[in-house]
């Protein structure tokens, strides 16, 4: 499902800045950006493209549309689905950007943000390079400019001293800027992009000039909508955006799938010996985590309350590692509830007073009664309280 | 602009409630200017007809049929304002042009299937087992049916300069699909286009062939069909017929939106009634209400918003290659730009506009609704006039009239048609008996006709009703009630709704308290529904889950409690143990969760003993295995009773109740109380513990008779080191003080005897070891005198 993409391609969520010199990457990287690796699918779709761009578009938003979603160009060429999940998320997120709007990806760790912020800037500027990482001690010279101070002391304030940011970058060129995880930066910082969305210009008052965004310019932001104690954005920032809500995977096959080939090659790489029969315990986890995350049992008919954590199927995935490492390492290398459970309770349980009664009843109410699931009830009951 | 005389009469296929056939409807009629207009509908309904142009008529209201002996058999013709059908009428009816209903009599319709009942009637005009629009919208080229249709009808707005064009179009495709599937064509509706046919042609002999019909567009090709007066008189002879009658009833956009009862439902009757009414400019307007809803909400929403959502709206319908943005695009738009993303209050504006709240209309001078019927005739048959003047009436609920009373003044007033009240019965308080103070206002009546919205017979509007209140009752507490008065009403239809609802509320409530507070409600319902023999398995099922909720979440909501909350907690405390005294436990399948394969499979089921695990002897004593609920409670109470951070007087109580119910020793408890009661204990705590303990509705009465009990409050009091006592005292006294002087002087006699003499199982001072008879009989003259001569046996 929709996070399926990230998980095929490990480290797909962690994208380095290029740093100020935008320096292509050689040819053996261990990840090239989506432009270089679907360089291909982007010439095949800008050759049939016939219908109206942007200005500075590379090409039309339904090719756009294309690129992210799949399908087959009237020159037999095949575009790979990029996202694969509603529709509808991808039609919102393009015509977005076509209007000229700010667009923010929220969503759960593990939902695909960073890869469809990626693959749209990829696809719309040709260029997914121009990114800011939203941190805590991410600083307004990374939204802004910053200053060569070399330069600053030996020719004076000038355009030449002066280290335009990303965002700026973009401005200049016309092209789609990227910030990551938005709401990890503090609020000064997130405010110096109210005036860069509305006004489409970026004061520089030590030069007395402005830099004016050229047609063609815009934003994507992402943010995780679950976490505690991040910086909201002001209502005045948020107005700027148009919001797209990126959804979990919407069936528990699909979640089970990405599961099992991502604990896989997780797996693989962390030589642990290949799991017999590791399915069941996958579905018994990725189970726990949708009926809590639901805040309904997976048949529909009990209601849950659901955890403070966000249970996201990043999670599922690193449970199941874990629990692999221990029947690999320390027990008898099948994986069995036991080696799960603390996993289990250590992702449900991240509030010790809320959580803790939230896991219990949900032991008590639900797993005690279940067919094939005393095992993994007892395995709970002696790690828990 | 003529109509061709060779086209007449004009046949307009519709979708029902499409706001785009509605309004190609009122084009072609004024085009056409037919001399009669005939509508699908029960046939004799043509009757009421005038009252749709009634001034006090507003739709949504749907023509409601049922068997006159019957209320509970009926069925529902509603019509929106943006119904083509609606329009037919209310142009005919403005115009002055005859209007007829076209279909089956619903006399037939009646009588042939009961369960045709609740508006199925209509299924299959134009969504027939084949579904003829997803046909037409799989040749197009569209996935979903409903948007070719709206993107291809309804959304296109006086295009074609011949406003019978779209039909003629419209025709010719429902041709070819009826050939295709001539066979899947159901035998009712044969009968019915026979039945069509056959008006048509009457309304031609009397009108002339200046006729239009407006039906749904699968019935066109057959109503076009030449067949003989013979074969369509043949494929109707023998029908089942009962006595109908007919009257406007009000309808809701809600039930329209309903996609089970009523066959033709359509999800967005609210999108469809504002592109009806709309002048222009149908997006714009219709941001512009969400932003007026979402604002009301305390959404910031501003003009921006509205200016970028109709900007994004309109982009997606051009990505989309729509020709308009749809209910699609708008929504899609309202949910990027006007909620932030947010699904929450995205389902404001779903609730709010796009189905809507409307509440149609029906002048008083439409026939008395079937519920009025149906009471009349209970009311009859139960011997309860309806009189003004207030009287008392008491019931016995095991005679069967009398509870046939009960239930249904209970269920009366759950329609809110409070003709009785319940009033303190005169003779005793029993569960059997019931009274109630009786008196019918004017005003019932108007009350009976707006609960005809819920049903035909009081039985079901109230059982809808019921499960309507469930759906949006807001804390926990409103639904045991409801429950409770489900059971009284004897609606055990509403009951697995109700039940429903209050095990989702027992779910996400968060507030053990509250659960608290729900659980003695829940055990006497089960109590009542015992009494009135209702099935009351699934009722238990949801107490047990509370009862299980509350053993887990107590002992967090009991800590650190103000004194007055710890005080409310403490009479928690004691209702629900004396509730959780009274639920069944299950049985050997813990059924706290609606389990849909109980006990199944290989498995042996969870019970104490050794199971699936691969040591169960260690890992059983280890981990308590799913026990009985009485089990689980004693664990809470041990928990509460230990509890560090729980309030000084609910740990008392539980500790009292532990050892009430003998499932902690004198040893224990002495333990328990001696931790409680050290000297490290704040004071105030201490007494608390103790006031909790020894105090409340009890009294010290259990003190006096348990010599244990008073053994171990003596022995700490005696332990109390003398520099703390002054601080000990004053707390003591406030729970000792509350006692009867009985109580106090009995207990101060008990201490008199000293710390030694509190081992006198044997002999109390002044009592020796066994009774002596000749004592004892000394007192009896003065007894015969205080009470008088002894009757002769």
């Amino acid at each position: 499902m929709t996070v399926s993409e990230t998980i095929a391609e490990p480290g797909a969520g962690v994208v380095t800045d290029t740093g100020p010199g935008g320096l292509r990457p050689a040819a053996e990287v261990l990840r090239p950006h989506a432009e270089d690796a679907f360089a291909h699918e982007l010439a095949a779709l800008a050759a049939a493209d016939d219908r109206p761009r942007p200005a500075r578009w590379r090409l039309s938003p339904r090719a756009v549309a294309t690129y992210l979603l799949g399908g087959t160009l009237p020159d037999g060429t095949v575009i790979t689905p990029k996202y694969v999940g509603p529709r509808r998320i991808v039609e919102v997120a393009v015509t977005t950007l076509a209007t000229d709007r700010a667009l923010l990806l929220l969503g759960v760790p593990g939902t695909a943000k960073t890869w469809l912020s990626e693959h749209l800037a990829a696809a719309v500027s040709g260029d997914s390079t121009l990114l800011v990482q939203g941190t805590a001690g991410t600083g307004e010279e990374a939204v802004r400019y910053g200053w060569n101070y070399a330069r600053l002391l030996a020719e004076g304030p000038g355009r030449a001293a002066l280290v335009p940011s990303p965002v700026l970058r973009a401005m200049e060129r016309g092209a789609t800027a990227r910030v990551e995880e938005l709401t990890r930066m503090p609020a000064d910082v997130q405010d110096a992009l109210i005036t860069i969305l509305s006004e489409k210009t970026l004061p520089v008052p030590e030069l007395a000039e402005e830099v004016q965004a050229v047609p063609g310019f815009n934003l994507i932001a992402t943010a995780n909508d679950r976490d505690r104690g991040v910086n909201e954005l002001s209502s005045a920032l948020r107005r700027r955006f148009n919001t797209v809500v990126l959804p979990l995977p919407a069936t528990a096959e699909d979640e089970v799938a990405i599961v099992a080939r991502r604990v896989d090659q997780l797996g693989r790489s962390l030589e642990l010996p290949a799991v017999p029969d590791g399915v069941a315990e996958i579905r018994r986890v990725v189970t726990v985590f949708r009926e809590l995350r639901d805040g309904v049992t997976a048949d529909g008919r009990t209601r849950l309350k659901s955890p403070s954590g966000t249970l996201s199927t990043a999670e599922a995935i690193s449970v199941v590692t874990g629990g692999l490492a221990l029947a690999a390492h320390f027990g008898d290398g099948v994986l069995r509830p036991s080696d799960t459970a603390a996993g289990i309770l250590g992702a449900v349980v991240r509030d010790p007073a809320h959580d803790r009664v939230v896991w219990q009843e949900y032991l008590e109410t639900v797993v005690r009664g279940r067919d094939g699931w005393q095992d993994f009830y007892r395995a709970c009951r002696e790690v828990g309280p | 602009m003529t109509a061709p005389p060779a086209r007449a009469p004009l046949l307009l296929g519709v979708r029902h409630h499409g706001p785009g056939s509605a309004r190609a409807v009122r084009a072609a009629l004024a085009a056409a200017r037919p001399a009669a207009v005939l509508v699908e509908g029960p046939a004799e309904a043509d009757a009421l007809a005038g009252l749709a142009a009634d001034p006090d008529m507003r739709p949504p209201v749907a023509l409601l049929a049922h068997a006159a002996d019957d209320p509970g058999r009926a069925a529902f013709w509603p019509f929106a304002a943006f119904s083509p059908e609606w329009t037919a009428l209310r142009w005919a009816l403005d115009v002055g042009v005859p209007v007829r209903f076209a279909d089956l009599p619903a006399a037939h319709t009646l009588a042939a299937d009961p369960t045709w009942g609740d508006g199925d009637e209509d299924a299959d005009d134009a969504a027939p087992a084949p579904d003829p629009l997803a046909e037409l919208a799989r040749a197009a080229g569209h996935e979903d049916p409903e948007r070719w249709w709206e993107d291809a009808v309804e959304l296109r707005e006086g295009g074609g300069a011949d406003p019978l064009a779209p039909f003629e179009a419209l025709a010719e495709a429902m041709t070819v699909l009826r050939e295709r599937h001539g066979s899947a064509v159901r035998p009712r509706d044969l009968v019915r286009e026979a039945h069509m046919r056959l008006r048509l042609r009457a309304a031609r002999k009397e009108f002339g062939d200046r006729i239009v019909v407006v039906c749904g567009a699968w019935h066109v090709p057959a109503l076009a069909l030449r067949t003989t007066v013979a074969a369509d008189r043949a494929l109707l002879k023998g029908l089942p017929k009962v006595r109908t009658e007919l009257t406007w009833v009000p309808w809701t956009h809600r039930r329209l939106a309903r996609r089970s009862g009523y066959g033709a439902g359509i999800t967005a009757p609210g999108w469809y009634g504002h592109l009806f009414a709309a002048p222009d400019r149908p997006v714009e307007r219709w941001m512009t209400r969400a932003a007026g809803l979402l604002r009301e909400a305390d959404h910031p929403v501003s003009t921006a918003h509205v200016i970028e959502a109709v900007r994004l709206a309109e982009g997606l319908a051009a990505l989309r290659g729509r020709p308009r943005p749809g209910l699609d695009e708008t929504t899609d738009a309202v949910r990027a730009v006007l909620c932030g993303g947010s699904d929450v209050s995205l389902g404001l504006v779903r609730d709010r506009l796009v189905i809507g709240d409307d509440l149609g209309e029906v002048p008083a001078g439409a026939p008395a609704v079937p519920l009025q019927r149906d009471l009349t005739r209970l009311q009859k048959s139960l011997r309860l006039k309806p009189e003004a003047d207030g009287r008392d009436l008491d019931l016995d609920l095991r005679g069967g009239t009398d509870a046939a009373r009960s239930r249904l003044l209970h269920r009366l007033r759950l329609l809110g048609v409070d003709w009785g009240e319940p009033a303190p019965g005169r003779s005793g308080t029993g569960t059997f008996r019931e009274g109630w103070r009786l008196s019918w206002q004017p005003e019932l009546h108007v009350r009976v006709a707006e609960a005809g919205v819920w049903g035909t017979t009081v039985e079901s509007a109230a059982t809808a009703r019921a499960a309507f209140l469930a759906r949006t009752a807001d804390t926990l507490r409103e639904v045991t009630d409801l429950a409770e008065r489900c059971l009284l009403a004897g609606l055990g239809d509403a009951l697995p709704a109700v039940l429903g609802a209050l095990a989702d509320r027992a779910a996400l409530d968060t507030d053990a308290a509250r659960l608290a507070d729900a659980l003695p409600a829940l055990a006497r319902a089960l109590r009542y529904g015992d009494v009135r023999g209702t099935d009351t398995a699934a009722l238990a099922g949801v107490a047990l889950g509370v009862a299980e909720r509350i053993c887990v979440g107590l002992p967090a909501a009991c800590a650190g409690l103000a004194p007055a909350a710890a005080e409310a907690m403490r009479d928690r405390l004691d209702a629900v143990h004396t509730a959780i005294a009274l639920l069944p436990d299950p049985k050997p399948d813990p059924g706290t969760e609606p389990d849909p394969k109980p006990g199944s499979g290989s498995d042996p089921g969870p019970g104490p003993g050794p199971g699936p695990a691969p040591d169960p002897p260690s890992e059983a004593d280890a981990v308590p295995g799913p026990g009985l609920l009485s089990d689980r409670w004693a664990g809470t109470l041990r928990r509460l009773a230990g509890g560090e951070r729980v309030a000084g007087v609910v740990r008392g109580r539980a500790a009292r109740t532990l050892f009430d119910g003998g499932l902690a020793g004198t040893r224990e408890t002495g333990r328990t109380m001696g931790l409680a009661l050290s000297p490290a204990v704040p004071p105030a705590e201490a007494a608390a513990w103790i006031d909790g303990f020894a105090g409340g509705a009890g009294g010290g009465l259990p003190l006096v008779h348990d010599e244990r009990l008073f053994a171990l409050l003596d022995a700490w009091l005696g332990a109390v080191p003398d520099e703390v006592f002054p601080a000990v005292l004053p707390l003591l006294r406030r729970t000792f003080g509350g006692y009867d002087p009985g109580v106090r002087r009995a207990l101060g006699e008990l201490a008199a005897r000293g710390p030694g003499a509190a081992v006198p199982a044997a002999a109390a001072p002044g009592f020796a070891a066994e009774p002596d008879a000749a004592r004892a009989d000394a007192v009896l003259p003065l007894l015969r005198l205080v009470l008088g001569p002894e009757v002769p046996a």
